[in-house]
Order: C-alpha cells, then structure tokens, then sequence
C-alpha cells in the first residue's frame, strides 16, 4: 500500500505492506536511521519521534496509521545548519555517552519543554521515564534539559558542574 | 604534559554533533545493496533433544533464501572461547540444546519480516528433559548439563598462587581467630542475582563476502574488533587482513559486546555461501536470552574480628553461575573477583568459588566482571560486623585498610602486587562532603519521628587495565582469536603534509569519548588544536590491532600507547623544527600549533610547514628518515587499582517497603583524570547500573529454565525518577604504571554502588531487626523483610 506523510517539513510517500512499522518505515524506506529501535516493546523510547504534535514511540505504530500525519525527527530538529536548544543541551553538558538512545530522549525532552517550559528536576525526571539510557544514570540528561529549557526561556543557562570544580 | 595541557580540562564531545542529529552510523544503519536478512529458529526449551528439523515449508517461502540447520554448520566446529574450560556451544545445534534460546536453524531471507515469519515456519521436534538451574543442585551433579561431564568446571581458590599447604595453614589461623575470647563472627549466605547487561542497542552484524578478492567485510557493534576479525578469519581458513571489521559507534556494550557470537559467525557464513551481505539485529528478547549475562552467584561471607573491629580473617565460599556453554572469558570471570577478593584491606582472606555450568544462557563480563560480586561480598560483611560491634563502619574500614604507607609495593592478601593506594584519605574526603556525622543524626533524628532513614557506606578496590602482557600466562592469551599476547596497547600517530594529524587506535567507541580523549592526548602532546586531529578507531583496516574497549582499560593502557606514539612524533618533529629555525632541538617547544624556539616566541614553524619539510627528504637534517609518523605499543607493568568510597541515603515506607534514594555521594579516585567531564560520566552510569541492581534487575529463571524477565516489561531498568542527582567529587592518587597516570574508570561505579545501597536500606530497617536482604531491593521483597522481622 501507498502511504504519504509530511516528515521533517518535506511531503513523502513510499510503499508499505499493512504491518510494516513506521519505525521501519522511517530507517529503511526513507533512510532516516537516526530513529532507533530498542526493544520492540514501547518500553524504552529509543524510537521516540513527533507526530502530529505529540511524542509517540514509532516501533509500536504502523506505518499505514502516521499516513498523512506530521512528523518530525531528530534529523529534523536543527534549522539552518543550527541546532535545536535541547541539541545544544545535550552536546554542551554530556547528555549523551553512546547516543542510541539520544535521539528518542531529545524527542521527548523537546515535548516536555513545549508543554512545560520551566520544568522542576522532578517533571524533568518523570517526562523522560519513558525514556531508557543505560549509560548516563540519567543525571547530565537533566543537566542537559535544564539547559535547554533555559536557552529556550531566553535566560542564561547554570554553569557546568565541571566548571565549577 | 606541556604548559598549555589541555589534558584535565574539558573540551566538548567530538562525537556528539553527529549522534545528536541522527546522523551516527551504528551497525543497523548501515545499508548495503542486495542485503538478505537473517532470523533464528530457538529452542523454546533448556534442555531438550532435538529430533527432526522440519525445514521445507519454510524454504519454500517466497522470498526465503536458505534455511541452515546444524548440518550445514557444523563442519565450521563450535564458538571459539577466550578460556575454552567446559563445554564450547555449537554454532546451530541439533543435538542436545541446552538452554531457552539456543540457536537450532537460521533462516536468511530477502526481508526481515519474511525472515521472521519463515524462521516460525521451521518446525522442530523437541524431546524434553530434565533442566538444572539452581546452583546448589547444579554442584551436587545430580543432572549433568552435558552429559558425562562433572558440572563443576573449575574452582578458583585463593590467595592466588597459595599451595595447599599454605592454604590449610590460613584456615588454621582463622579458625584460631574464631576461638579466640573476643571473638566476633558474622556469617551470612547472600545472592549476587543474574543481570541482563541491556544496553539501549540490540547486538547487530552484517558480513560482506566478496567473492572476487576473496575478503569480507564485517560491521559488527562489538567491543573486540581485532579479535572477531581473527576469529572470522580463523573459521574460514582466511588470514587477518582478509578480514575488516568495522565497528563504528557501538551503542552501548557494558561487557555484553565482549564476545564473538555464534551469530558473527553464522552470518559470516550465510554471506560467503550465498555471495550476498546478510544482516542480523537481534530483538530485545534474543538479547536477554542469546546474549550473554552477568553475575549469578550464592555464596556465604564470613567475617572474623574482635570487638573493637580489628578484623582477623574474611573467608567467602560460595558458587557462580556460567550457564550452559563457556564463551569468551565465562570462567575467568570469578577468577577477576578473586583479585579483588580481600578488598583494600589487609586482613588474610581465603576465597573459594566453585564455577557450575546451568541449563541458562552464558554468562560472562557484564560490567565490573567478578569485581562488583567480590565488593558485594565483603562491603556487605564488614558492615553486618560494625552493626553487630555497634561500630561506626568508617572507623572498621579505616582501621583494616592496607596503609598508604604500604605503597609503593603493596601487597595484596589475595597474591596480587597493586600499584598505588590511599584509601584512608577517600574515606575522609567522602565523610567529609556527605556530612557524615550530620547524616547520622539525621537519620537518627527521622528514627525518633517513626520515619525508616538509612545512610550506607561502602569503599572498593577495583583491578582493572589489564596487562602486563605476561598475563597470558595465565590462560588470558587471545591465541584462539589469532591474537597472542595482546594485553598491550596499540596506536598509530600521523601528521600530514597539510599538519594535519590522524591517530589510529585498535579500540573501539561504546561511549566512553574515546574520539574525543585520544584527540585530546594527542593535541596535548603535539600543541595541536584537537579540530585537527582524527581518530580512526573501531576498524582492522586502518588500525593497528588491539584487545578491545573493556576492562575499563582503554585510557590507561591504550591511552598510554597514544601518548608514547605521540612522543616519537614530537621527538622527530623537535629534531626537523630545530634544522628549520637553526637552534637546538633541546631548546624546541610545541604550543599553538607549531614549535618554537623557548624563550623566542616569534622564532617558530607550524606543523604545517614542519609537515611540508618531513615529506621532502632532501631538505631534512642529515640521516633522518622522511615522514611524520610513529606507532607505538604499550604494555603496563602492572594492571591499575583505583578506589573509591560512597555513600548512599534511603528512607523505606515500612507500609508498602517502597525504597526512595534520597543522596548518592560517590568519592572515587582514578588517578590523574583527562577529562572531568567524561570520567563523571562514566561514574554517575556506573552508579546508576549498580544501584539497579540493588533495586530493580533480576534475571529471574523458573525451575524448567523459562527465563520470565525476558523482555524490558519484567526486567526492570532504573528510569530517571528512580534516582537523584548524584554528588561526586575526587580524590587524585596517580597510578605509575602508565604515563598519564591514570587508572581507569569505565567500571568503579558499578563497583562500588550496589552494596552502598544495600548496607543503607538495611541501616533503615535496623530498628526493626533486619540484617539482610537479597537484592533487588524492590517493594514486595522488603515489605516481606519487614513483615517477617516484626513476626
């Protein structure tokens, strides 16, 4: 079947059988593999984009169903060569080691700020649960949102633990 | 170092402007023309006979390329092992299988989907029978995994090295000590549960045979690419350099990625038998179960001491869980434990674990390796022993440590020389930023109100950075995978015509920010802006080999080959920029690109033109060869010995036995640190799997060898509102087994953090009587506690 959908502000379209995933739909038909997979099971968030608005986990949703939504990526996050404020968060106070599950915590993390802009450490933690990392403990990805959301406030983000040692 | 070091500084990650963008390639994303697509028929059983392979309604899919059974395989021999103790596994078997998920058939396929459901359409017969899984039953040989073999594979005893004289003589002294007036002995069993590593990327490979040059290309996300193109090279009668291994970035290993998999080979295989690149990335549920595990041991702890908390011996015996086959290191994994079995401490210590194999998957190296079950044992013991003194457990520690004074040349009870220590300063730095004493009365504060608060504490020793290379002495030798005597390290620095420099390096990324920490060592060495450095790194073809990124030993030991290789460079460049600017190559300094001359700021060449001149032989000084280049392997006198103390703050709601972490304080020392930034976070994951393992993880297995938390629904990771903000500091004791004096991180937070949370919910409880409690720490196991202390 014929599927067309708006991804990252440009209009496609592609074939896709009825089960195929949108997840797989993104990586292999349209080639954005910055979408990942992890587990299948909507439990870790890795495949976390925007569709119509709203974080969804795109391993768990078929292709057939985003037909003609709006959707946004992590490719399609930075405009005009400059980064997204949660981007920048996560490159400037180390909100990332291996990254795999980097661009599925960015999709949350850029929906939690949109619905709460000056969210305390506890919002931060419960927006990204649905979120897995193995690597962080989680504790530079709060750093790294509380960045964000000040870039985003137009105010001037805490300094870097590490500059304060 | 040179005076403008940016070693110890921070510099943003290199890597992150691609991973943040999606734009990472990791092993999935890659695509290659006429890829086929591979899915595994598994044994739904733990042990069971397999009859017939029923293969034919599956070829005869549309889309189906080949069905591979046991028979197609088995020519090749069984997975290759790093320590080849105990039974290796069949690639495919159609024998006997010995654990849920067992690989019986492989199915390649044009699509994933159709792989998928050809893979269903395989029918097999399976004879059931009877499974081990217990570990006490598993020691009695009552079953044997593999049939006429003992299930005991080996029993690591120590002191390392001690003779059974000096053995019976150390058990005298204890069981003396245990008759002594003042006696106190504390003894507990406690399970150190199975884990499934998890890391967010599922295991992924894809082979390239191509027939024409007769070479493949391998894209695998494993930790070990040197030796998988070994080991792929070994099975198909292929030298090494037929064989590149590419690994780019590597989602996640934590030890998992440690091995070289039956299903490596196997797509290998497919590839070159079908002249087509084949893929497979394995699902959630074949990572939990084909994937190798950690931990998995029972074991009793005893701790003898008098009352005033002199300890007078530690004796741990218990058993460890290897699963059913042994793959790459599987028993040497408690043999890593052994090394650390007595701690920072000297007090004798005897040590026994005896090695079983189960109808489970593997285990093998999952983050720490030996070394967080080893501290789990002691640090737990010790504080039973303080609580049952009514000492304050800093003080126990303190006065059982092995002193500073010791260093260098210190030994350890266990056998083993440790490079640098002082662990009674951690211990004050840390009391000293978690406010011990305010803690306590805090807690004791909260005690008078009903409330259950808890502070734990906990020190460690880790071992890691393995060599020296005559480690291979001990069985560690590599040889299997076509890498003898590989417990070096290994780099290779360039500088270009243009100035520029690439260095390549046989480790591979898995997120330490190793492109950026190479940078920085090499830009720091040549006073070169790391903007222009390269780092090759996870690919055979264009690095020199090397072990792998594990064992927390990439800086320390191929950071020091990195460093080395940058030193020759600079030493030839010193000698070219000396000729160029007529001084002498004493006087020569690298800064800010360039060299000059000291003193004489504007008497200076840049790289560039220092570059220009070594590719133009004519115009160097006499007798120097052209080029800009060095490689250089380092092998370290010794392995690295960091520690650490943390302290944990819980308060438990005795209602539902619900644990909230309140503080995480972690003191760790790794030597010299080249990047704050990248060593705390390599500390604040490392807590976090630790304290996952205290609260949450639990491989839990079912008498008939059903693995029932197979999938991240019932194998619980801690989220972001499981845990606090951790507060970290530092103290600085410099290793001097390598250069940099550093000693290594990737594993001390998961050393030191399980037990930290242990002793404090059990610290919280301590007015109602509880003394232990098996980990995971998760409601309905300590609300039970509770309710059967106030039984």
């Amino acid at each position: 079947m014929k599927v067309s959908m708006s991804v990252n502000g440009k209009q496609v379209s592609g074939d896709a059988e009825p089960r195929t995933l949108l997840v797989h739909f993104l990586r292999d038909t349209l080639g954005l593999t910055g979408t990942h997979v992890g587990c299948e099971s909507s439990y870790c968030g890795a495949c976390t984009i925007s569709l119509d608005g709203k974080a969804v986990l795109s391993c768990t949703m078929l292709a057939a169903q985003a037909d003609g939504a709006d959707i946004t990526t992590v490719e399609g996050l930075a405009s005009n060569g400059e980064l997204h404020p949660v981007q920048e968060g996560f490159w400037e106070r180390h909100g990332l080691q291996c990254g795999f599950c980097t661009p599925g915590m960015i999709m949350s993390a850029v929906t939690l700020l949109e619905e709460n802009p000056e969210p305390s450490e506890d919002e931060i933690r419960q927006g990204i649960e649905g979120n897995l990392c193995r690597c962080t403990g989680y504790h530079n990805i709060v750093r790294a949102i509380e960045y964000a959301g000040a870039k985003m406030r137009g105010e001037e983000p805490a300094p870097a633990e590490w500059e304060n040692a | 170092m040179s005076s403008t070091s940016v070693l110890g500084g921070v510099v943003r990650r290199r890597e992150d402007p691609a991973l943040i963008q999606g734009r990472g390639r990791y092993t999935d994303d890659v695509k290659l023309a006429a890829t086929a697509h591979v899915a595994f028929v598994r044994s739904p059983y733990a042990h069971a006979q397999v009859g017939s392979v029923d293969t034919s309604a599956a070829a005869a899919m549309e889309g189906v390329l080949a069905v591979y059974t046991a028979a197609d395989t088995d020519h090749l021999g069984p997975l290759i092992a790093q320590v080849p103790v105990g039974a290796l596994r069949p690639l495919l078997n159609s024998g006997t299988v010995k654990h849920v998920g067992e690989a019986v058939a492989m199915v390649v396929a044009e699509d994933p989907y159709v792989a998928k459901d050809a893979a269903d359409a395989v029918e097999v017969d399976y004879d059931p029978l009877p499974a081990v899984v217990d570990l006490k039953h598993s020691l009695s040989d009552e079953v044997p995994v593999h049939e006429g073999a003992s299930n005991t594979l080996i029993s690591w005893v120590g002191p390392f090295g001690a003779d059974e004289a000096a053995l019976a003589e150390l058990q005298q002294g204890i069981e003396a000590a245990k008759q002594r007036d003042d006696a106190v002995v504390v003894s507990q069993e406690m399970t150190n549960q199975r884990l499934i590593p998890v890391p967010i990327e599922p295991r992924s490979v894809m082979a390239d045979y191509q027939a024409g040059y007769d070479r493949f290309d391998i894209y695998s996300s494993t930790q070990i690419p040197s030796a998988l193109a070994g080991a792929i090279g070994k099975y198909f009668g292929m030298s090494m350099n037929q064989v590149t291994v590419k690994a780019m970035e590597v989602g996640g290993g934590f030890g998992c990625k440690l091995n070289v998999y039956n299903d490596e080979v196997l797509v290998a295989f497919a590839s070159k038998h079908l002249g087509r690149p084949v893929k497979w990335t394995e699902t959630r549920r074949e990572a939990a179960n084909s994937t190798i595990q950690g931990r998995g041991w029972v074991a009793t702890a005893t701790v003898t001491g008098t009352e005033d908390g002199e300890i007078l011996g530690f004796e741990l015996e218990g058993i460890a869980d290897m699963g059913a086959y042994s793959q790459n290191f599987t028993v040497a994994i408690p043999f890593l434990g052994l090394f650390v079995g007595s701690g920072q401490y000297g007090f004798p210590t005897y040590w026994k674990m005896d090695c079983v194999t189960t109808h489970t998957m593997t285990t093998d190296a999952y983050r720490g390796a030996g070394r967080p079950e080893a501290a789990y044992y002691l640090e737990r013991i010790i504080d039973m022993y303080a609580r049952r003194i009514g000492m304050d457990p800093a003080d126990v520690r303190r006065k059982n440590y092995i002193s500073s004074s010791e260093f260098p040349g210190a030994v350890s009870p266990m056998g083993f020389p440790m490079d640098t220590g002082d662990y009674a300063t951690n211990l004050d730095a840390a009391l000293e930023t978690a406010g011990w004493s305010d803690l306590l009365a805090e807690r004791d504060a909260a005690r008078a109100e009903g409330r259950y608060v808890g502070v734990g504490l906990a020190t460690y020793v880790e071992v890691c950075g393995f060599g020296p290379s005559g480690l291979v002495d001990l069985g560690f030798s590599w040889a299997e995978y076509q890498m003898p005597s590989a417990f070096n390290g290994s780099s290779l620095v360039r500088v270009h015509p243009d100035g520029s420099a690439t260095v390549s390096i046989g480790t591979g990324p898995s997120g330490q920010g190793h492109q950026t920490t190479w940078a920085q060592i090499v830009g720091d060495g040549l006073g070169l802006d790391v903007e222009r450095i390269r780092v090759i790194h996870g690919d055979t073809e264009e690095a020199p080999p090397s072990i792998g990124t594990f064992g927390s030993r990439s800086a320390a030991v191929d950071g020091a080959a990195c460093y080395e290789a940058t030193g020759k460079v600079r030493a030839k460049a010193a000698r070219i920029a000396a000729h160029m600017l007529e001084a002498s190559e004493e006087d020569i300094e690298f800064a800010d690109g360039g060299a000059h001359v000291a003193g004489a700021p504007d008497s200076s060449v840049s790289w560039g033109e220092i570059a220009a001149c070594a590719y133009q032989p004519h115009r160097l000084p006499e007798g120097l060869e052209g080029g800009l280049e060095a490689h250089a392997i380092f092998s370290p006198g010794n392995a690295t010995w960091p520690f650490g103390t943390h302290i944990a703050v819980v308060e438990v709601d005795p209602d539902t036995g619900d644990v909230d972490l309140l503080r995480y304080i972690g003191m760790d020392d790794c030597g010299n640190v080249i990047s704050p930034m990248i060593v705390d976070g390599q500390i604040h994951g490392g807590i976090a799997q630790g304290i996952g393992q205290a609260m949450f993880e639990d491989a839990v297995y079912d008498a008939d060898g059903n693995l029932l938390s197979g999938s991240l629904v019932d194998y619980i990771l801690p989220t972001a509102s499981d845990l606090p903000s951790f507060e970290l500091d530092r103290t600085v004791t410099p290793t001097d087994v390598n250069p940099l004096g550093v000693k290594g991180i990737g594993e001390a937070g998961t050393i030191g953090s399980a037990h930290t949370v242990v002793n404090a919910v059990v610290d919280a409880l301590e007015p109602l009587g509880v003394t232990h409690i098996d980990m995971p720490l998760r409601p309905r196991r300590v609300w039970q506690a509770i309710q059967d202390a106030r039984a």
